[in-house]
């Protein structure tokens, strides 16, 4: 028993020595001007540019963000091939966030530090924003973020290529209305963007005279609907507005079906609903159903026809084309036109450079907002065909000018 | 350290160890792996890897807390415990709420309240965790209250094996869900993110990261240390009597709840230690860290690496966190194929882990040369 | 009054899908205690088949109900494979099946996405399945979806089959022997390890029944076999081990308590109270609603 009880002294002795040294290695205290959180400069040596590329490739949400990474890819070749930028090739550097946040967060770190990219281009969750938002802030290093969000953010590291809440959700309230429609019933997944579009949404609703007859939220992958749909139909209103994410839509607009619920009766209007989403939930049960958005595939511009061309030629004739995945590839032109006018990959003076950057995307021209790094964008009101493709039933005319906090709607003043 | 290993041959038994039902390595082979391993992980790591990979480690080395716990309850006591990311998950939110709250400064809402929330002022069950002393007991005491609460209901009620493991697999599902839908108090799906400072250190300091890192360390070794007598105890041997033969312990007049009880309960605050490091050291907590799928991967290293083995859990957990990081970065893919694959290869067919390869091929050899089956007391071992 | 008695049709519905998904699991875990975490992946199997059917036969009303016998074959096979090849030797140890067999999930489910793709890929329900039925209820009117009622039928018609196979037949009563006593039923001469494989081909079977039934109501994709298995597991958990009228009972309450909550309330709320309910259950029934006497000890 002595030798136990020496080596139990032992060890408690090497515990405190490697606490003690522990405590030597202390930094900078919270509130100390600009931390150690020096930015790491871009590794630009050479011909090429490195920038990543930060999807998940694996997981839930894996068969979204694919197509949004081929599509930053096909702009990265089509660059590529015109000469590229500031004469240095593009090199995407992919990593996979694995549909998990925390993931997000490492994969973003590794490329800003270990590969030490000029810019990166990804992310699809609010989610997974929010995780990264930080370490882009910290290393000072750009994000590029292509899809629609609930707004009520503004980081100096990213640019938003997608709609936030005043160029999706209520233009399509605005059509809604403009059809008579006097009661919503909100469906959405239990996340914040349906939560938070929710609240603008009801803002809207308490101001323009219109009621909301209920609201239910379905955990992230649910897909059991018959109550939620009798819950709908029970309550009768004009109209349904459905932020339901994913495998969820499968089951809910099934269960809508066959409770007898039609686009005539009881339209639904969804606003995370695109062409690919279209193509696995069956246009049987989506047939003259409304989504909301700034992009469709057969939205008629010239660059439009040029970048379905490409994308089909490089990925097959049936893949279809959707809105992130346009802003995701336009994202990537508007970072080159940013970095040529400023002479250079440094985040601080691309960000300088960036107010009024416009580009020719396949939407029509989107212009850069340089104060809240928004775009001004075309909102588009669509009508889901029997061939899985959606038809535009409305646009507002002009570019709306991006608004991410609603500061322009005296409604919504008590939402942030 | 490792448990399950022989002893040198030419040791003779000490009298005070006759009565121990496991053969314990001698404690000059303890000591010596544990100074290795105090010297790899503060001396080597810290020279040898970039910031970036070292803030990994820290991550890994959370994981291997959890691993520890993992072996007690599940290696040593036959609790599967696939709810794991329960305790995980109380640990890092009470330490999260703590430092969010300590960004926002006194009387300030943290900022996705501000965004997302309801009212203007912090709901009631926010409000103790500004004390960082109240913060840093409940990060082990909440979960270990939790744990003690559902574990005097379930195993009272002698719910046990497969029904426990389903159970707390339910358990966890259901915590996350409950998470996910106050959004306005916990961050839903998002979490607790953007975390600033620890205990009034910038987290953004490569300096403090290390520090971070160092007490993840320092916590680890000191668990492993603290696990290694809990084995060597009396009670370790009770609870490996109550993990081989529930039964026959009763009947000698122990009360088998108890004992499963109180490794529910370690294995409960060691995962909530772990939960609460995890967040200064990645900076951010979620629910995706809290479902099914996250638990069951808490408890795949110590599969690996060897359940019943202190040193293989701690290991395995570090190795499979490792390779997830390694592979997933190259063949995403390929990793998930990888993952099913190690995981029924090790558990079919090693279910002694990684740590058990030398002696099994060692005893297939013996019975080989000797054609004896000498094999049969180990099957009986490797069996739990 | 319509709403009460839609909202417990609804319930019932909901609790034949739950029968469904469960059923199979009754015989492997409940008859051979073995934890198939893979159950969900048979189901996601018979789903996939039917898909498949589809692309090569003309009608969907005719592929739909010529899914039913292939898809019980295809994941019967299945399931034969993995108890021949893994579970076969962790008899004795259940908790590892229910870790092997996770690890065979995670491969089946990137098989899925190998062969068929990430996304989730759509059927057509023929147009007798996706209407509703109306019936007069005093004055108002109760609206029954006829895929409802398809997989109410169908979930049914297994549990009956399923009880004749085990009460009537000579293969029934070796299962029911092996179950009871198994060191006795193989000294007896009864060949354990092929009953052991036919109650797996039917057990894993049936996973392949319901997921032709999961193609009316929900997705079809890698991830939907995840979805699902928890909701089995408790099932099981909350009907008893080793009986089928358990499994039954369990499964309907079960699901008229998720809709009744979930109208009343939210579907998270209703999701953490059901699960709530049943560890407070198991408190007064620790092994379920009905147990099987077995001389066991454990």
């Amino acid at each position: 028993m002595r030798a136990t009880s020496r080596s139990r002294r032992t060890v408690l002795g090497a515990l405190l020595l490697c606490g003690a040294l522990t405590a030597t290695g202390c930094g900078a205290k919270t509130g100390d001007a600009a931390g150690g959180g020096k930015a790491v400069a871009a590794d630009t040596s050479g011909d090429t540019v490195k920038v990543g590329l930060l999807n998940s490739l694996s997981g839930t949400m894996a068969i979204s963000e694919v197509t949004v990474r081929d599509a930053v890819k096909l702009a990265i070749e089509e660059i590529n091939a015109s000469g590229g930028v500031l004469g240095k090739k593009i090199r995407p550097v992919s990593e996979d966030g694995a549909s998990d946040w925390p993931t997000f967060a490492e994969k973003a770190q590794k490329l800003i530090r270990e590969d030490r990219v000029a810019a990166t281009f990804g992310c699809w969750t609010s989610a997974s924003r929010k995780a990264v938002k930080p370490v882009f802030e910290k290393n000072r290093s750009l994000l590029f973020y292509p899809v629609q969000y609930e707004g009520l953010e503004q980081s100096p590291y990213i640019f938003y290529s997608g709609a936030t809440t005043n160029q999706q959700i209520v233009p399509a309230l605005d059509y809604l209305k403009s059809k008579g429609t006097k009661s919503l019933y909100l469906v959405g997944s239990d996340y914040v963007f349906p939560r938070t579009a929710n609240k603008v949404i009801k803002a809207y609703a308490k101001a323009n005279g219109m009621t909301v007859k209920g609201e239910d939220y379905a955990p992230l992958g649910s897909t059991e609907f018959s109550t939620i749909a009798n819950k709908v139909k029970a309550a009768g209103a004009d109209a349904v507005f459905n932020t339901l994410n994913g495998d969820s839509n499968v089951a809910f607009f099934k269960e809508y079906k066959s409770a007898g619920l039609t686009a005539k009766a009881m339209p639904v209007l969804s606003v995370s609903i695109a062409e690919e989403e279209v193509k696995s939930i069956g246009p049987q049960y989506l047939k003259d159903q409304l989504t909301a958005w700034n992009y469709y595939q057969t939205t008629e511009t010239a660059a439009n026809t040029a970048f379905v061309e490409a994308y089909k030629a490089k990925y097959g004739k049936a893949k279809p084309t959707s809105d992130p995945m346009e802003a995701a590839y336009t994202s990537v032109y508007l970072w080159k036109e940013m970095v040529e006018k400023a002479k250079s990959f440094d985040p601080e003076k691309v960000r300088a450079a960036a107010d009024g950057t416009a580009f020719e995307a396949p939407e029509g021209t989107v212009t850069v907002d340089g104060e809240n790094q928004h775009l001004a964008k075309t909102a588009r009101i669509g009508r889901i065909g029997a061939d899985g493709l959606i038809d535009e039933v409305w646009n507002s005319g002009e570019p709306i000018e991006p608004d991410p906090f609603l500061k322009g709607y005296d409604w919504a003043s008590g939402l942030s | 350290m490792t448990l399950t290993a022989p002893p040198p041959p030419a040791a003779p038994p000490e009298p005070a160890r006759a009565r121990r039902l496991l053969p314990a390595a001698g404690p000059r082979r303890t000591l010596a792996a544990f100074a290795l391993g105090a010297v790899l992980l503060f001396a080597v790591a810290p020279l040898a890897l970039t910031d970036f990979r070292l803030g990994l480690l820290a991550k890994y080395l959370c994981t291997a807390i959890v691993a520890v716990g993992v072996c007690l309850a599940w290696g040593r006591g036959g609790l599967l415990t696939l709810g794991q990311g329960v305790f995980f998950g109380l640990g890092g939110y009470a330490m999260a709420m703590h430092l969010k709250l300590a960004d926002a400064g006194p009387g300030n809402l943290p900022d996705f309240m501000v965004l997302y929330g309801t009212t203007d002022t912090l709901p009631w069950w926010w409000v103790p965790f500004a004390n960082p002393v109240f913060a840093l007991a409940a990060t082990v005491l909440l979960p270990m209250g939790v744990a003690a609460l559902l574990g005097s209901l379930i195993f009272r009620r002698r719910v046990r094996g497969a029904y426990f493991a389903l159970l707390s697999q339910a358990l966890t599902a259901a915590f996350a869900i409950w998470l996910v839908g106050q959004q306005a108090t916990t961050g839903g799906t998002n979490g607790l993110t953007d975390i600033q400072g620890f205990f009034g250190y910038a987290l953004d300091d490569p300096a403090n990261q290390r520090m971070v890192y160092f007490v993840i360390a320092l916590v680890l070794l000191a668990l492993i240390a603290l696990a290694r007598q809990l084995i060597h105890s009396r009670y370790g041997e009770l609870l490996v009597a109550v993990r081989d033969s529930e039964e026959r312990v009763r009947f000698l007049g122990y009360d088998p709840a108890r004992v499963k009880l109180v490794v529910y309960v370690v294995a409960a605050g060691m995962a909530g230690l772990a939960g609460a490091l995890f967040v200064p050291a990645v900076g951010i907590i979620s629910p995706a860290l809290i479902g099914i799928v996250p638990s069951i991967e808490l408890v795949i290293g110590a599969a690996v690496g060897g359940r019943a083995s202190l040193l293989g859990a701690v290991l395995g957990a570090l190795a499979v966190a490792w390779a997830k990081t390694a592979l997933s970065e190259e063949f995403p893919a390929a990793w998930t194929y990888f993952q099913g694959l190690l995981f029924v290869v090790v558990v079919a067919f090693l279910p002694g882990g990684l740590a058990s390869l030398a002696r099994t091929v060692r005893a297939r050899l013996a019975r080989r040369r000797t054609g004896a089956d000498e094999d049969g007391a180990e099957q009986k071992e490797a069996a739990v | 009054m319509t709403v009460i008695l839609g909202q417990t049709f609804t319930g019932i519905s909901i609790g034949a899908v739950l029968l469904l998904i469960a059923l199979g699991l009754s015989l492997t875990f409940g008859q051979m205690n073995v934890i198939n975490m893979a159950h969900g992946e048979f189901i996601m199997a018979g789903a996939y088949t039917t898909y498949v059917l589809q692309q090569h036969l003309a009608g969907a009303g005719l592929s739909l109900l010529l899914a039913l016998p292939v898809a019980f074959l295809v994941a019967g096979v299945l399931g034969v494979a993995l108890e021949h090849l893994l579970i076969r030797r962790l008899y004795l140890r259940p908790l590892d099946t229910l870790l092997v067999t996770w690890g065979v999930s995670l491969m089946l489910q990137q098989l899925a996405r190998d062969l068929f793709g990430a996304p989730n890929v759509q059927t057509r329900a023929p147009d007798w399945l996706t209407g509703h039925l109306t019936l007069p209820l005093g004055g108002a009117e109760l609206s029954l979806p006829t895929s409802r009622l398809f997989i109410l039928a169908l979930a049914l018609a297994a549990v009956g089959t399923l009880a004749l196979v085990l009460r009537r037949t000579a293969l029934g009563r070796r299962v029911r022997a092996v179950v009871q006593h198994r060191e006795l039923a193989e000294v007896s001469g009864i060949p354990t390890g092929r009953v052991d494989r036919t109650t797996f081909f039917l057990g894993s079977g049936l996973a392949g029944i319901a997921g032709v039934a999961l193609t009316l109501v929900g997705p079809i994709g890698p991830a939907m076999g995840t979805n699902v298995i928890i909701d089995a597991f408790l099932v099981i958990v909350a009907g008893g081990i080793g009986r089928l009228r358990g499994c039954v009972v369990a499964a309907f309450v079960l699901g008229v308590l998720q809709s009744v909550l979930e109208w009343s309330t939210t579907v998270s709320v209703a999701k953490v109270a059901v699960l709530v309910a049943l560890v407070a259950f198991l408190q007064w029934r620790p092994q379920g609603l009905y147990t099987l006497r077995t001389r066991s000890l454990v």
